[in-house]
């Protein structure tokens, strides 16, 4: 009877036993090709010639890691996702949305454009309630024109297992618009000097300055200093430059329409961003633009001079001719984005460990707008990094597959994606989490020097500290803003206007501007962005 | 009804008119007077406010200067290459038809692709020509990034598009000539430049406007090689109407007034135009008739 019972038994537990064991141990495919393991090596070898060489890593154990998207079945939906054209962002997006398709068996529809176009494409699909994508890509500083149409990044994204769950501070505050989490941050930047050590940190190379100047070379501290140091290593022949490539002062960009707003706020920035000044750095307190300020016309006069020891073709360089530019040798000097700094510690680079990062160069006086005159600086120097605006991407609030949206996002950002997209220099991807910032990884999986990685971080957690940070206009209407500021700025490079003529124009037009979109309305946004200033949470 | 009845086959046509260009016109003169941008979209009344603002905006009359300039320029050496390579072509040569395909190609070219290639060679540090330059011993030059060589070097892609175009219609009109003229001329032992000046050239005169007044309207809308040589640099020095109309509406999303540029544009376009047109057709008559 027993022996029967037990039988019996055993014939109803052990299926169900077996059945249980092979659901936990089998690789998870629930709507798509490709079968994972928890775990489980993560290649892009798959994926095209190009990642051949690129690093693999075990999958993450967090929300969205490889496993735990391959339970996920999206098989007859589709996502529509707009993003920038390839390399940058737009590289990772379809690598990601090929994966995902695999992964889940959902279709991933994805429009590359250029960077004009992701705002202008955007704002149609909002302004005329057409609906079109379910993902966008931006750069994050327009979250002021467009948080209304985002929907909120879920919790389980942002805390928890999440991908977002271990961004640093400042960045989980920068994705944000009125308390909640609107932009789905796969990405971090912030702007910084980067500097030839073959110059910087070579006998010959130093006493030659002594010479010329008197000074003891070290990096810049301030703007004038940079511009000497570029002024005086202007076709000089550095240790460690590449053979048949004439040496030039410094990188940067300058091209209208090509991010070189960017590159003016960094040397803005520390003429006039007044730590003892709250309340607004590009508006005062009555929305009376600051653009054309003593300040700002500093920079824009130390910028003008820069041009003359840049590189032939130096004063057409957007972002990209930057990168290109600093990442084969071409100069001492460069700042801005993280890539050209990546792009010079890559296996082929011609100056790979031969570069060092520091934190922006400062200024030797500091405009104070409420008393109308130059203030010294504590120290000597007022420093002011600009916190760029990075990559972000955001689910549209009237996506009808926000569920979708969100895997679709969080698999991008996932753990072992992340890890591997950072060590990819064009993918546009830059340290944004805690994990992001220790040495080893940079040094034993990547193969960079230490003293380079340990100056860059350094530099980036200096950033993170700092209470007299700059950060993007983050308003209605930011487009219209930067572009007259960098159409004004360009005038003055080309010698068209005088630095203060320049300005004044773009103060113009900025009122112009504040009208257009209602003063109440960019007011009302600007807090936001004082807030970030004035460091209060 | 009878009467009325032919009239009823207009009807596909004067609907595809409305549709296409008759209510987008009066939307677009609607969009003028409201306030349609970044941040505040439909059809507002603000008066004439844009109008107001344009007839301000100094950057606005600067580039429809610039535009009359790189126009006429272009048009003119065009004009001019393209009758001689088409009297070359007309004449008798080895291998008439490969030449006239050849010279045809670069018209055939997506105008975008074509400016991508001339800023490829254009590109100051790596670009062809500067690498030439320097390897005959001359100075690169700021093509680029320089208000003068900039303004050459749209005037050289432009030019290196169209001239074929030129040729073409030219080409076509010389074949079509009556002979006897030019047989006369021999007779008379009139030279090759006489034949050309009294013979060729005037008999070409209504072509040649048709020709110019077609590259004309063309020109005046000269964006792709502005755009993608110099963005309207150094500055705005190569910024023309389309390009500056193209930043406002669809960069900066200032649609409304946008809308007013780009109407007053089409204004001034159609009066210079026909003002032209007029002083051409004046010009091209016999005299003494």
């Amino acid at each position: 009877m027993f022996t029967k019972k037990v039988k019996t038994l055993l014939a109803i537990a052990l299926p169900i036993a077996l059945a249980a064991s092979v659901v936990v141990i089998a690789p998870a495919s629930a709507g798509g090709t490709l079968t994972r393991t928890p775990g489980q090596e993560v290649s892009y070898a798959a994926y095209g010639a190009e990642y051949a060489n690129v690093a693999t890593t075990a999958d993450g154990d967090d929300a969205c890691s490889w496993y735990e998207t391959s339970k996920k079945d999206y098989s007859g939906k589709t996502l529509r996702v707009l993003t920038h054209a390839i390399p940058n962002m737009g590289k990772p997006t379809a690598l990601h949305a090929k994966q995902f398709e695999e992964l889940t068996g959902g279709k991933v529809e994805v429009e590359h454009v250029s960077f004009g176009d992701l705002y202008a494409k955007q704002l149609r699909s909002y302004q005329t309630d057409t609906n079109q994508y379910d993902v966008v890509f931006n750069g994050s500083y327009q979250i002021g024109d467009f948080h209304s149409y985002y929907a909120k990044v879920p919790d389980s994204v942002t805390k928890g297992k999440g991908s977002l769950a271990t961004l640093t501070p400042l960045y989980k505050e920068l994705y944000k618009w009125d308390g909640e989490t609107k932009l789905f941050g796969i990405d971090a930047d912030r702007h910084f000097l980067k500097y030839r050590t073959d110059v910087y940190e070579n006998a010959a190379a130093k006493a030659f300055y002594k010479s010329k100047t008197g000074k003891e070379l070290a990096p810049p501290k301030t703007w004038k200093e940079y511009n000497l140091h570029a002024k005086t290593f202007n076709g000089y022949k550095a240790a460690g430059q590449p053979a048949g490539l004439k040496f030039s002062g410094t990188t940067e960009i300058t091209q209208k329409g090509g991010l070189m707003f960017g590159a003016f706020i960094d040397r803005v920035a520390p003429y006039a961003k007044n730590p003892n000044v709250k309340g607004g750095f590009w508006f005062d307190e009555n929305m009376v633009p600051q653009v054309n300020n003593p300040g700002f016309v500093a920079g824009l006069t130390d910028f003008i001079e820069a041009t003359k020891y840049m590189p032939v073709g130096g004063k057409n360089f957007d972002l990209s001719k930057e990168i290109e530019s600093f990442g084969r040798g071409d100069s001492l000097l460069s700042y801005t984005w993280d890539d050209a700094w990546s792009k010079s510690n890559e296996p082929t680079s011609p100056i790979k460990n031969k570069v060092k990062a520091a934190p922006l160069p400062g200024a030797e006086k500091v405009w104070n707008r409420v008393t109308k005159k130059w203030d010294t600086p504590k120290g000597g120097v007022n420093y002011a990094p600009y916190i760029a605006w990075g990559w972000s991407s955001a689910v549209t609030a009237a996506s009808p597959a926000k569920a979708m949206a969100f895997d679709y996002l969080c698999f991008w950002a996932n753990k072992a994606n992340h890890k591997l997209d950072l060590t990819i220099g064009d993918m546009g991807v830059n340290p944004s989490r805690t994990e992001d910032f220790t040495s080893d990884f940079w040094v034993k999986e990547m193969n960079w020097g230490k003293p380079a990685v340990d100056s860059w971080l350094g530099t980036m957690q200096n950033y993170e500290k700092n209470t007299n940070r700059v950060f993007d206009l983050r308003v209605p209407g930011v487009s219209d803003y930067m572009t007259a500021m960098e159409n004004a700025v360009a005038k003055a490079l080309a010698g068209q206007a005088t630095p203060q003529k320049a300005l004044d124009e773009a103060a113009k037009e900025w009122k112009a501007i504040t009208k257009r979109v209602g003063i109440t309305k960019v007011k009302s946004a600007y807090q936001n962005v004082i807030a970030l200033e004035d460091n209060i949470s | 009804m009878k009467k009325g009845y032919p009239r009823f086959f207009l009807l596909p046509g004067l609907l595809l008119l409305i549709a296409i260009i008759i209510f987008p016109l009066l939307f677009t003169i609607r969009v003028t007077f409201s306030s349609w941008n970044v941040s505040q979209s439909g059809l507002n009344f603000i008066g004439g406010e844009n109008w107001g603002e344009m007839v301000r905006d100094t950057r606005y009359w600067s580039s429809l200067l610039r535009l009359f300039y790189l126009s006429f320029l272009t048009v003119a050496i065009q004009y001019v290459l393209g009758f001689a390579i088409a009297l070359f072509a007309w004449k008798g040569i080895a291998a008439r038809r490969f030449y006239r395909v050849l010279w045809l190609i670069p018209m055939m070219t997506t105008p975008s692709l074509m400016a991508i290639i001339w800023r490829s060679i254009f590109t100051e540090d790596i670009g062809a020509l500067n690498g030439l330059l320097t390897r005959v011993g001359l100075d690169p030059v700021n093509w680029l990034t320089e208000s003068g060589p900039a303004n050459v070097a749209i005037t050289i892609a432009e030019v290196w598009q169209w001239t074929p175009f030129m040729f073409l219609i030219l080409l076509a009109g010389l074949l079509s000539l009556p002979k006897e003229p030019f047989m006369a001329a021999a007779i008379d032992g009139a030279s090759a430049w006489k034949t050309f000046a009294r013979v060729t050239f005037p008999m070409m005169a209504p072509i040649s406007i048709g020709a110019i007044m077609i590259r004309l309207i063309d020109a005046s809308k000269i964006f792709d090689s502005v755009f993608t040589l110099t963005r309207g640099g150094p500055g705005n020095a190569t910024e023309t109407p389309a390009a500056y109309i193209f930043q406002r509406s669809l960069q900066d999303f200032q649609i409304a007034y946008g809308s007013t540029l780009a109407l007053m544009y089409l204004i001034l376009a159609i009066l210079t135009l026909t003002i032209i047109g007029k002083v051409f057709a004046r010009l091209s008559k016999p005299r003494g008739i």
